[in-house]
């Protein structure tokens, strides 16, 4: 008796559903997103080509640090700094892959470690008897130290110049700055390394959506890095947004006084390329967070998702492009664009970690309690 | 439900549901313990916090640091008492008030199903569980094969008041009309096996299973009730909740009502299973002494029928108190916790708070991190009371630090169910001046949409 009322009250449910879909039919393609096809862009045409870019890179910077170590003049630590600085610029398209190897020999963390502590290097430079891998000298390697030694180490070129050839600690200083960018090519070289002949297919392969699959983890580790490193390190701190007082000496490329901007830029063109999913140093584009936003079919007040937060990029690539060349400076004369280029990169954080996270529905964290 | 009879109260019925539930009971609540524990979830979630966020008014519930593992065994423990029907009444007294504190420490890990198992285990505080096939009966030389018939229906009762809140609860223009938050969850379940790349892709499908939802809960307690098309009810129960285990991270919470509701059955259905058990145990069996039958002592229930009275009242009441807030409840959740909304929002938040000097106008921000765990923060960003409770934590803080003039301003934005995100706290109001009470709070900012329903 019941189960002749309540079975057709749910087939009744069922005709209720399917006709009332019309809310949401601007979305006629019911087509499958293919996320491998998405992995496989980062993977092939995003990951491996960036960090392949670097690599190439550091060899140049290897290179030119030969050259400078055997003749330092005036020329050769020109050409060194200018192959440190296409380098470090390379670097903000790689920085935010912290998965992989990279992720288990704390890659970026013997890269990009800022502000570079002075009295390590000096430590170590005057003990000669260091582990450049070691936790405790990950501020003291890398593109920042690197940054003190050919800029930052004396008050001039002509004393800078001085440190290398003259100095009484001469060939201890050259000591360290060949080994501080042989350390990092060869960390380069790992990770490339491990991307090409191993990790890629397991990277590719991973496309379910748990913890530890490669969607969620590199979602994950991007926005992460659009909060951490680009936001917070590059513009909040020095900005001062997490102190009582501006910062301005904890600035990106702080010695060289001039790249702070210029690699802000480019680690925001690095995000939001991997949001279009534009290949490295090319114009097309493939499957990405763009494409997926886009299929989930996000739309509300009248724009997309995906429009909305290009458009937020958008917006804090025009504040950044007001500010000082040196952040440095810009602190210190005017910090409110600072603080205005930090409440843009914000307002995207809010995109990315609220608004995109909930669409895809991925766990931003790796809390496995219940639910209910 | 009941009957407003006095001889309903005085019939009695066979004991055997009662003593078959009790053991279900106990064993599910101790492996839930033993569950938690392997996880290390006690670490993560109770020991390693540096602050707790706290239910209003009970402030005084303190984390007992390393003394947690403590607490989890002696609860863990007496839920094997009342599976065992040992000591009974101490113990599901003490397995009360053990789980109970548990869940008041730190309110980000509230669950519904964790109010559930607090407010069933002290509703059986006073049903006589024991009276049947119990340690206590060997101990006391005495057993009851009758209790009465309203002992087995406060459990259905409650369990009924579950289902139906859950159903009610359901009937909004969200869940029905927009399919959420269904719509995004499931094609989020793209990695299943055989429906995960098609099935859970569909939108007719999002709208089937939020539909069919909403009448499993309304209808299912009925189905339960009459013996007809209990047997189908039961296969309902069981495909619901394994399928939504299936989908949905939440734990034990399917067993325990798929247990649960075997209460439902004729007493028959449960003297089978009390075969089983001694079947199981014939091994372990000793000499056990005559024991003789003894009767329900009428005279308890003086005490009993009016404070369980006054608790079906409350549970009853509880889930409607929202309608004295003004504005959306799912957005300002004021009434929305203990009222069994169950899955009803996909709701994420991110919310920053800025330290300021009120005299001299300096101020910076707090990395949320350096005070509380992921799980709190997410918890924290979108839930008016979290983020009031630890905007006061910060200005505690700060000012202990040396701070001075302190105020705590937060920014606030939060997404419900697919909408874009939008600010949720209004940023200029002082939340350390703010208290905390049960009175609306107007320095939520006003929802953007309207969602309809109850």
């Amino acid at each position: 008796m019941i189960k002749k009322i309540v079975l057709p009250l749910f087939v009744i449910a069922l005709m209720f559903a399917c006709s009332s879909d019309n809310d949401n039919s601007d979305n006629p393609d019911q087509d499958q997103f293919n996320r491998q096809a998405m992995l496989i862009n980062w993977a092939d045409n995003i990951i491996i080509p960036a960090l392949q870019d670097i690599s190439l890179q550091l060899n140049q910077m290897v290179s030119d640090k030969d050259e400078f170590l055997a003749t330092p003049n005036q020329n050769t630590l020109s050409d060194l700094r200018t192959s440190w600085l296409e380098a470090y610029k390379t670097w903000q398209y790689v920085e935010m892959f912290n998965i992989g190897r990279a992720e288990q020999i704390n890659y970026a963390f013997q890269m990009n470690i800022y502000p570079t502590n002075v009295s390590d290097i000096q430590n170590n430079i005057a003990s000669g008897n260091y582990d450049l891998s070691n936790v405790n000298n990950n501020d003291a390697v890398g593109f920042p130290a690197v940054d003190y030694m050919i800029y930052g180490i004396a008050a001039n070129d002509t004393e800078i110049l001085n440190a290398y050839n003259s100095a009484a600690n001469a060939d201890a200083n050259k000591q360290y700055l060949s080994d501080l960018i042989e350390q990092m090519k060869d960390l380069t070289t790992v990770v490339v390394n491990d991307w090409i002949t191993n990790y890629r297919d397991e990277f590719v392969a991973g496309t379910g959506n748990t913890a530890t699959s490669s969607t969620n983890k590199l979602t994950n580790d991007y926005i992460f890095y659009y909060e951490k490193g680009l936001r917070a390190n590059k513009i909040g701190i020095p900005a001062g947004v997490f102190s009582s007082t501006p910062l301005n000496e904890k600035v990106e490329g702080f010695y060289s006084k001039q790249v702070s901007k210029v690699l802000a830029m480019n680690a925001l063109d690095a995000v939001q390329d991997f949001f279009n999913g534009k290949h490295y140093a090319s114009n097309q584009t493939s499957e990405s967070f763009k494409s997926y936003l886009d299929f989930l079919n996000t739309i509300s007040q009248g724009e997309d998702l995906a429009s909305l937060i290009n458009n937020q990029f958008n917006e804090a690539r025009t504040k950044i492009q007001a500010l000082d060349d040196n952040f440095s400076s810009q602190v210190q004369t005017d910090n409110t664009k600072m603080t205005e280029a930090y409440d843009a990169l914000q307002a995207a954080v809010v995109l990315l970690k609220v608004d995109m996270i909930q669409a895809m529905n991925i766990s931003v964290d790796f809390v496995d309690a219940d639910g209910d | 439900m009941k009957p407003n009879d006095q001889t309903y109260f005085k019939s009695l019925t066979d004991a055997a549901p009662l003593a078959v539930f009790r053991i279900g009971f106990g064993v599910m609540m101790c492996f839930s313990i033993i569950r938690f524990w392997y996880h290390g979830w006690i670490e993560k979630l109770y020991i390693q916090p540096k602050f707790h966020f706290k239910y209003y008014g009970f402030d005084w519930v303190k984390s007992l640091g390393d003394y947690n593992y403590l607490l989890f065994f002696i609860c863990g423990i007496s839920a094997l008492f009342v599976a065992f029907g040992l000591k009974y009444r101490l113990a599901i007294i003490t397995f009360f008030l053990s789980f109970t504190y548990i869940e008041l420490i730190d309110k980000t890990t509230y669950l519904n199903h964790y109010y559930f198992i607090s407010i069933l285990s002290f509703l059986m505080i006073f049903l006589p569980a024991n009276a049947y096939f119990s340690v206590d009966n060997i101990l006391r030389k005495q057993y009851m094969t009758k209790i009465p018939k309203w002992t087995i229906d406060s459990i259905k009762l409650l369990l009924g008041i579950v289902y139906v809140y859950a159903g009610l609860a359901k009937i909004n223009s969200d869940w029905l009309f927009r399919a959420m938050p269904l719509q995004i969850w499931l094609p989020s379940k793209y990695d299943l096996p055989f429906i995960g790349e098609n099935l859970m892709q569909q939108d007719w499908f999002h709208y089937a299973m939020s539909w069919s939802g909403m009448l499993y809960d309304l209808t299912i307690p009925i189905l339960l009730l009459y013996k007809r098309t209990r047997i189908f009810a039961f296969v309902l129960v069981v495909f619901f909740h394994v399928f939504t285990r299936v989908l949905f991270p939440i734990g034990m919470f399917p067993f325990i009502m798929i247990v649960g509701t075997l209460i439902f059955f004729e007493a028959k259905f449960h003297h089978k299973v009390i075969a089983v058990i001694k079947r199981l145990l014939r091994p372990f069996r000793t000499e056990i002494k005559p024991i003789s039958e003894t009767k329900y002592k009428m005279s308890k229930q003086k005490f009993i029928l009016p404070v369980l009275a006054l608790f079906f009242i409350c549970q009853t009441l509880l889930p409607f108190r929202y309608l004295l807030y003004p504005e959306e409840l799912f957005w300002t959740e004021e009434g929305y916790r203990f009222s069994w909304r169950v899955m009803l929002m996909e709701k994420a938040g991110h919310t920053t708070f800025k330290i300021v000097d009120a005299k001299s106008g300096q101020s910076f921000y707090v990395q949320n991190d350096d005070f509380l765990t992921s799980f709190q923060e997410k918890q924290m960003s979108f839930q008016p009371d979290f983020i009031l409770e630890y905007a006061h934590y910060l200005g505690d803080h700060f000012t202990a630090q040396g701070h001075k003039n302190i105020q705590v301003f937060a920014e606030s934005y939060v997404a419900l169910n697919g909408r874009v995100s939008q600010p949720y706290i209004d940023s200029s109001v002082d939340l350390y001046k703010v208290e905390e009470s049960f009175k609306h709070k107007h320095w939520i900012l006003p929802f953007k949409d309207d969602i309809k329903g109850l």
